[in-house]
């Protein structure tokens, strides 16, 4: 079970794969993720977006960058490999209907979970209109898929290497200035990125929808870890989410809180670089 | 109270049991000092995951079990909520025949092991105990659950528990949703009879709260890893990473996966907050997000990935075992200080009396009469503090309880890093939000009938989903009750 079917590197640092996971394949939805656990007894256990499906096939698609100590060792695994625990569908369906004009807007890794999103609202009958951005043309992943489904794919890089040289909230605002403004608005990536594209739609009261990416450990509502205050409410990503009415969010609380474990997780980080260095110098890095 | 070793308490034990006349009157009994359970050495335990009760030596438990009167009326009985017949077992010990002993027990009892270590004994079966009524105090009531401890520990250590029979396949399935005690207790009980069994758990491990809750010290997961052991080789089949209601749905089980009847065992697993000001700050968490990363996740150990929140003054709120388990795992993961804040006194804490006791040989600083107001950030958006408010008690309301009222004015400032709220828990919403026709309580509970049985034909539910938090015997006793409802209709159906 969960054995790795196809695996490809999209950018420096982010991967592709397909797994199988015939009843998740089956089941999910766009907007809903996995959890994934590489070793029962010390693993971690980590959300991923579920990015695309083939219940023909029985295999779910992950796309994911390698950050710290989890997506580094996934990042390692192969083809044939499997994976100890993968469990899901988890999280809310995306609300999928007929709005009409929906502007789609990915940063970073963020265009991976947005993917399905943008399919689904396609598949629905609405124009969409993709954004994508990242910090250079290398970073840039998923642009023929995008491509496919857009029926207008604006690029922005922040050192102008493809693409529009701008953050990706300088078109959302020109589309929410113009005529007819957009239906809808979904924005996926860093958390500061949506911040920002919610501040840019509010004065246009252009509905924002975002997905969180909260710290998880169970992803079934039992913990409260993953919690966010919506409005003056506090919610649970995880079973209430992952989507949000992104006016209502509370960035600056949620960035803060991501940062719970950061100096745990950079020296984790900082270790398993290490350990991949020494691997080189001793000549047997496996393959990656 | 200074600390007794093991070998001195066995010591005194042997020494006292060798000086019994032969025969005992009742009054003599009465004189037999009641066995205080060796335990390590607060000082030493602090420091460490392991067990902190290491039970009866064979003298203890044999000395203990003289001090049963035996009574005609069985009055504790009554008071075990599975009944076990206690006079006939502690007599078996009494004779040394501990085999006879563990056959009494588990022919009312599944988890004597666990039970003997977490049921909440001075309010249940010890609370009629006449041992205890004449010397005046629960404390010195016989030790019923110490004794079943000890010779469920004496059946796993020699090797010699058994997994129940099990008759012919009879072509029937039957799905169990979860994994914890309700669910275990049903699952040997279903399949004794022949079905087959499937077990579905959300999490990688099976087990329920006895694994993510219930930390290692008090209940070590050798034992409960033992408990699904001998539900795998009766032929139980387990599925983990599986979660109802997402990656299947309860309907489809039924009418698309062949199940013949389902048993719903889900548990209370959403945590409550208290809604105060600064509960989404870094460094406050609910008791089942720190107990899951400390236990399941092994927060204790330098090779887990998971990590856990470094604390210095950790402030737990709440009084109950969840609260104490939590206060306790702070201490051993390194924490300096750990407060424990409570709403009302000492004598109304819902906690086991020994894990309170346990909490401050720890080091565990108790603060009753107080509730925190809102929670304090610094600059970061990191706990730095807790205002907090004193109560007293008034008037006696209609329980009879007298309720805690605030003393206007009286907030002042802890100085804490880290607040772990354990107030308690409401039912998960997964499984009835996606399973229409289940009729709920208005507290989100599963309505059941006096079988077990919920609105929806042939599922079953019981344990902490059916009886809001709980405890570990009262789950086993709903699932027995369950399983019985459960093997008539299948036989009927075969009929
Ligand atoms: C619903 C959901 C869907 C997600 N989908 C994807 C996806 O499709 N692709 C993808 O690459 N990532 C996704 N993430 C983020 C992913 O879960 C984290 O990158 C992962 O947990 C990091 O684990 P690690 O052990 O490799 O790194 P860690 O050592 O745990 O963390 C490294 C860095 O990442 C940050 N971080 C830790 N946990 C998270 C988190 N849950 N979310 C965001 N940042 C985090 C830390 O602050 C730290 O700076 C998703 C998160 C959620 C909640
Ligand atoms: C920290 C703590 C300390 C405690 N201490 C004591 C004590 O000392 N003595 C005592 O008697 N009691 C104690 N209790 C209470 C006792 O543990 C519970 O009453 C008992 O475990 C309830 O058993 P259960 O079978 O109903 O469910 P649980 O043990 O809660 O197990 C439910 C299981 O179902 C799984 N699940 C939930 N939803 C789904 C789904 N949709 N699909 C698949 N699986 C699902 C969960 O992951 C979990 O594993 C304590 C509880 C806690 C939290
Ligand atoms: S199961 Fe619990 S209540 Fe019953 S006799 Fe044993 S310890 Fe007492
Ligand atoms: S009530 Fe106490 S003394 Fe009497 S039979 Fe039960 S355990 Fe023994
Ligand atoms: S991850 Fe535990 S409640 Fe959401």
């Amino acid at each position: 079970m969960n054995r790795i079917l196809f695996k490809k590197q999209l950018s420096g640092e982010v991967f592709q794969m397909r797994i199988e996971a015939p009843l998740i394949a089956s089941e999910r939805r766009a907007g809903q993720f996995v959890i994934l656990q590489l070793n029962s007894h010390f693993g971690e256990r980590i959300p991923l977006t579920i990015a695309d499906a083939d219940p023909v096939e029985g295999s779910i698609t992950i796309i994911f960058q390698a950050v710290g100590r989890t997506t580094h060792l996934l990042a390692q695994k192969n083809v044939g490999d499997t994976i100890e625990h993968l469990v899901g569908p988890l999280g809310q369906p995306t609300h999928i209907e007929k709005f009409g004009r929906v502007v789609c807007v990915g940063g970073g890794i963020g265009v991976a979970p947005l993917h399905p999103i943008a399919q689904a609202m396609k598949a629905a009958g609405n124009e969409v209109i993709i954004i994508m951005g990242a910090r250079n043309k290398e970073l840039l992943i998923l642009e023929d898929e995008m491509r496919k489904i857009a029926d207008e794919l604006i690029i922005c890089t922040d050192d102008g290497s493809t693409g529009r040289k701008a953050l990706v909230t300088a078109p959302l605002k020109e589309l929410c200035e113009a005529t007819p403004k957009p239906s809808l608005a979904v924005a996926i990536g860093p958390p500061i990125m949506m911040k920002f594209c919610a501040e840019t739609t509010r004065p246009y009261n252009v509905h924002t929808m975002v997905s969180l990416n909260t710290i998880m450990v169970d992803g079934t509502g039992m913990c409260g870890g993953c919690r966010v205050t919506v409005g003056s409410e506090t919610k649970f990503v995880c079973v209430d989410g992952p989507e949000f009415d992104g006016h209502l969010v509370d960035f600056d609380n949620m960035i803060t809180r991501l940062k719970a474990y950061k100096p745990r997780e950079d020296a984790d980080h900082h270790r398993c670089h290490l350990e991949e260095e020494i691997e080189k110098i001793e000549g047997h890095k496996p393959k990656v | 109270m200074s600390h007794l070793t093991p070998e001195k308490l066995s010591e005194e034990a042997r020494r006292e049991l060798a000086g019994l006349p032969n025969p005992l009157t009742p009054k003599r009994r009465l004189a037999i000092p009641a066995q205080e359970m060796p335990a390590q050495d607060p000082a030493v335990r602090r420091g460490n995951m392991q067990e902190v009760a290491l039970g009866y030596s064979e003298e203890q438990a044999k000395l203990e079990a003289e001090r049963c009167l035996q009574c005609p009326t069985k009055p504790c009985i009554k008071g075990c909520p599975v009944g076990i017949d206690i006079p006939a077992f502690i007599g078996k010990i009494a004779e040394g025949d501990y085999q006879a002993a563990i056959g009494v027990i588990r022919e009312s009892s599944l988890l004597p092991a666990v039970c003997g270590r977490v049921c909440p004994q001075e309010s249940q079966c010890q609370a009629p105990c006449t041992v205890g009524k004449a010397l005046k105090s629960v404390d010195k009531a016989v030790s019923i659950g110490r004794l079943e401890r000890y010779v469920a520990d004496w059946e796993r250590e020699n090797g010699l528990i058994q997994s129940p029979s099990v008759k012919p396949a009879t072509g029937k399935k039957v799905g169990i949703i979860g994994s914890g005690p309700a669910s275990i207790t049903v699952a040997a009980d279903v399949r004794r009879e022949g079905h087959d069994v499937t077990v579905f758990e959300a999490f990688h491990r099976p087990g329920g709260v006895l694994l993510y809750g219930i930390p290692e010290f008090r209940l070590p997961k050798a034992i409960v890893d033992q408990e699904i052991s001998s539900l795998k080789a009766m032929g139980v089949e387990i599925k983990t990473d599986f979660v109802i209601g997402r990656t299947r749905r309860l309907t489809d089980l039924l009418e698309k996966d062949g199940y013949d009847a389902l048993f719903i065992g889900t548990g209370a697993g959403l945590p409550k907050f208290m809604n105060i000001d600064g509960e989404n700050l870094v460094g406050v968490f609910s008791a089942n997000e720190y107990l899951t990363r400390a236990n399941l996740m092994k927060g204790y150990d330098d090779r887990a990935a998971t990590p856990i929140f470094p604390s210095k003054k950790v402030a737990v709120l709440g009084g109950g075992n969840v609260a104490m388990d939590a206060a306790r795992s702070a201490i051993r993961l390194g924490a300096e200080e750990v407060h424990l804040i409570y709403r009302r006194t000492e004598a109304e804490m819902p906690a086991r009396v020994e894990e309170v006791a346990h909490a401050k040989e720890e080091g565990v600083i108790f603060h009753t009469l107080r509730n925190p107001k809102r929670i304090l950030a610094d600059e970061r958006g990191w706990v730095c503090g807790m205002e907090v408010l004193k109560y007293e008690l008034g008037e006696p309301d209609s329980s009879g309880r007298r309720r805690p009222i605030e003393i206007k004015g009286s907030e002042f400032e802890m100085d804490v890093d880290t607040v772990i709220v354990a107030i308690g828990n409401e039912s998960n919403p997964l499984i009835r939000q996606t399973t229409p026709g289940l009729e709920t309580s208005k507290w989100g509970t599963l309505i059941v009938d006096d079988t077990g049985k919920t609105s929806l034909d042939r599922v079953f539910a019981g344990g902490d989903i059916v009886l809001g938090a709980a405890t570990v015997i009262l789950a086993m006793g709903e699932g027995r009750r369950a399983a019985g409802a459960i093997n008539k209709l299948l036989a009927e159906r075969t009929a």
